[in-house]
């Protein structure tokens, strides 16, 4: 293994985990853009993921795609594959690598709380584990997902007037975010954004139901008020939300966990729900694989690695570039 | 303590005044006394106990977490009492042990010895969750920050308990911590607490902008004239040997002016406006006397360098007489004879101008150039001291404003509803071939307005930092402000008072914008 300009490559392979330019071969974690990028002639990863990316990039999701499902194997040059549950967002996978008898696991992003809309992360015993920390500091710990939710529909009752825009990455938390409040009882229409449509078309499409939802877009201002309207997060503070009326701004991220963040952001309403490890969940995982050596991809990689290294593992950190926060 | 601390996480991200009044209104009509009681006493800085050093709190942490990544985490977050809330460590059989109710946390802190707090908090802590320990924390260090003065708490309960906010006002200083009778009036099981007074706020008389279309109506001979003072609105109250200063709103600011407040020795409560003094009985600029606002404590230099004093204009109590339905012209005898007899030190009378019709009167306005003039104030005189902003009685008659036409340099976002548009503009002048900024304006714009210089910041944005757009020069702001003062906060070394925009000049070309050299000669020294 080693890191190039392109990525992160396995070279008894021959292939890039989550390249950031095009390559050859590319085996991808899950859907979010900045893990899976357009251009890449030969594409492997889970079939949910590879819908993602038909979805989203289009032409550019690669020249051949092979789905792989969770649990098989696939030899590729010398290294024997697999792809485990990650629990990040519908179709995401860790990368199980074998080779020469070590095991090495790519995390790609994760999650060790239960989601309804994927198949829950499985921690897999290795030697080395390569871990994303986009929340690795202590200050991170993720509360409840329900309580987070309760929040919201509280506010709904405080303010029955107002509309209420849920800022939410398209992929992965808006679905989620839906499955919460239908399991909290939530059961009136929730509006939507038009960049939130297609994926939530995708989800329900791999069986998984969000109630009824309504495009904003077309909605009238009179029905919005005290609605449930969700959008991207560009989008909440910015022109689109004008046809609100005297909304509630609230964002559902894990950096809501800290009040200057989510003030910054003039934010009315933090949501602290994330689909990223927590604190506690990070170092946990580490507890769980087991392995002796551990690297950090990506994220305040900085205390994880002191933290790896104060329990005796040999921890780096590998400064991947290219990763942002999307889906955090 | 979680109720509260719900409360203070929500106060925390509104943005807006009448947001908050709702979330309080909530909150009193949702929790039980004597919670929200003593919820209402921490908002309201009405809590007196031994509060927690920033130090011990460190301390504290530091038994518990890795000091490497406290250190990196404090770096991230910013705020000590956030980053101990956030990264304390939960311990697994916390759901076995309930945590302390906000008047059980009340009550052992009043009783503790100050040796026991930082015991105390760690027990807390440990049983709380974050939120909680967010307000803890805040609450033992003895400022909650959430935005929520005592007017603003006033006003909440008022409109919960639909009752007038003037009438609470009367009974605030009577009650005490957790105000059980006050939530008993509001909620319509008593009669309203008597007035303790004391040496509580009286609600104030305001005044109404005098309007061209009101002059016509009005007889001049009706009127007595005094000058508008550029300071701050005060209310003195010094009764049954207790004294305090409070402010337009009700807030005491008493801990702020211990040099009016040491000559206080009598018994009245004073209307009047708080000026900074320059030499003998000279009023300094407004810039001085912001030296001295919003501070808990002052120094003796800043006692020394900046001298607060108090120009009086009218009296509602003499010792335990109500003065207040007397005639403005029988209160401004009284005041005199008062002044007369009790000669307090730092304190001065607001001389009456005496006139004979508009005309002159609109003279003395238009030639009184001196900074400490705002302009005129006109009272009836044969009206009584009412709370509140009757039409009528009181106008503020403020002089021309002066005007520059400048050049808006960059634009950023503003918040609640306008957060999606560009509305607070900075705008400088020409200073050779170079603009400077010399000011900030968010207001004086129509709603209309402010879509199309919304649409034209977006159209003619250079170069974007965070929330600001720096844009091209070509957009010509005419900008009115009532006063100019050196200022070494500006690049331009000037500092304007209550700019605004005035005209927005789309016809004009930047280059015919004014110069700095305009705007210094503007300068009142």
């Amino acid at each position: 293994m080693k890191v190039c300009p392109e990525g992160l490559y396995v070279e008894p392979g021959g292939f890039y985990v989550d390249p950031v330019r095009p390559v050859e071969r590319a085996v991808i974690t899950h859907g979010h853009s900045d893990h899976a990028r357009p251009g890449h002639a030969n594409v492997l990863a889970t079939s949910g993921t590879l819908a993602i990316m038909r979805q989203r990039l289009g032409e550019g999701a690669g020249g051949a795609q092979q789905a792989l499902e969770y649990g098989e194997a696939i030899r590729i040059g010398d290294v024997t594959v697999r792809l485990a549950p990650a629990g990040h967002v519908l179709g995401s996978a860790q990368v199980v690598l074998e080779y020469n008898g070590s095991r090495v696991v790519v995390s790609g992003d994760y999650k060790r709380t239960f989601d309804r809309t994927c198949a829950p992360f499985e921690p897999v015993p290795c030697d080395v584990f390569i871990t994303e920390a986009t929340f690795g500091l202590p200050v991170f710990r993720h509360p409840p997902d329900l309580g987070e939710v309760r929040k919201l529909i509280h506010s709904l009752e405080i303010f029955p007037e107002r509309s209420h825009v849920v800022g939410v990455y398209a992929l992965g938390k808006c679905q989620r975010l839906i499955t919460l409040l239908r399991a909290a009882g939530y059961d009136r229409p929730i509006y939507l954004h038009g960049a939130l449509e297609p994926i939530c078309k995708l989800y329900e499409g791999f069986g998984i139901a969000l109630g009824e939802l309504r495009p904003a877009t077309v909605a009238v201002k009179e029905e919005l008020k005290g609605a449930l309207v969700m959008a991207p997060p560009g989008a909440v503070a910015d022109r689109w939300a004008r046809r609100l009326t005297d909304p509630v701004v609230a964002m559902a991220s894990g950096w809501m966990r800290v009040r200057q963040r989510a003030r910054q952001r003039g934010v009315e309403l933090p949501l602290v729900i994330s689909d990223h490890a927590d604190w506690d969940e990070l170092t946990q995982t580490l507890e769980d694989v087991g392995a002796p050596e551990v690297w950090v991809t990506h994220g305040r990689e900085e205390a994880l690695v002191h933290h790896a290294t104060q329990r005796g593992i040999r921890a780096r950190a590998l400064a991947l570039v290219g990763f942002e926060e999307e889906g955090a | 303590m979680n109720r509260f601390a719900t409360l203070i996480d929500a106060l925390v991200f509104m943005p807006s005044r009448n947001g908050k009044i709702r979330l309080l209104a909530d909150f009193f009509s949702t929790t039980p006394d004597p919670d929200r009681g003593w919820a209402l006493a921490a908002l309201t800085e009405a809590l007196t106990f031994n509060e927690a050093k920033p130090a011990a709190i460190r301390q504290l942490v530091a038994a518990r977490v890795d000091p490497e990544l406290f250190a990196l985490s404090y770096d991230y977050v910013g705020d000590l009492a956030e980053t101990v809330a956030l990264i304390w460590p939960e311990r697994h059989d916390r759901a076995n042990s309930l945590p302390p109710s906000l008047p059980e946390v009340v009550d052992t802190l009043r009783a503790a010895k100050r040796a026991q707090v930082m015991d105390l908090v760690e027990g807390w802590l440990d049983t709380l969750d974050s939120s909680g320990r967010f307000a803890l924390l805040k609450l033992i260090t003895g400022s909650l920050r959430v935005g929520v003065s005592a007017r603003l708490a006033k006003t909440a309960l008022a409109e919960w308990g639909k009752v007038d906010v003037g009438e609470l006002e009367e009974c605030w200083h009577g009650l005490t911590p957790p105000y059980l009778d006050l939530f008993a009036w509001l909620e319509g099981r008593s009669e309203r607490p008597a007035a303790g007074h004391g040496a509580g706020f009286r609600p104030l008389m305001l005044s109404h902008p005098l309007e061209e279309e009101d002059r016509a109506g009005l007889n001049p001979a009706d009127y007595s004239a005094e000058w508008k003072w550029d300071g701050i609105r005060v209310q003195l109250v010094a009764k049954g040997g207790e004294r305090r200063v409070y402010s337009r709103t009700g807030d005491d600011v008493s801990g702020a002016f211990p040099d009016i407040v040491d000559h206080m020795s009598f018994d009245a409560v004073l209307d009047g406006e708080l000026l900074v003094a320059r030499g003998e009985g000279e009023v300094a600029s407004f810039n001085d006397l912001q030296q001295r606002l919003n501070r808990k404590a002052v120094t003796a230099k800043m006692l020394q360098e900046f001298p607060a004093w108090v120009r009086l204009y009218d009296i509602l109590f003499d010792g335990d007489e109500d003065l207040r339905g007397l005639t403005f012209l029988e209160r401004r005898a009284r005041l005199e004879r008062w002044y007369g007899a009790v000669q307090p030190r730092r304190m001065d009378l607001s001389p009456l101008v005496p006139f004979a019709g508009w005309a002159e009167l609109e003279a003395l306005r238009e030639n009184a150039r001196e900074n400490s003039i705002e302009g005129l104030m006109l009272k009836r005189r044969d009206s009584a001291y009412t709370a509140g902003r009757p039409k009528g009685p009181w106008f503020k008659w403020k002089r021309g404003a002066l005007t520059l036409d400048t050049v808006l340099m960059y634009a950023q976002r503003g918040h609640g509803k306008r957060s999606s548009y560009y509305s607070d503009f900075t705008f400088g002048v020409w200073r050779g071939d170079e603009l400077v900024p010399v000011g900030k304006a968010y207001f004086g714009f129509t709603d209309a307005e402010l879509v199309e210089l919304d649409r034209w910041v977006r159209n003619r944005t250079v170069r974007k930092y965070g929330p600001v757009r720096e844009v091209e020069p070509g957009l010509v702001l005419e900008v009115a402000f009532d006063s100019v003062h050196p200022s070494n906060r500006h690049k331009s070394g000037l500092a304007m008072r209550f700019p605004r925009v005035h005209r927005i000049r789309w016809d004009k070309p930047a280059g015919e914008a004014d110069r700095l050299e305009t705007l210094q000669r503007m300068v009142v020294a």
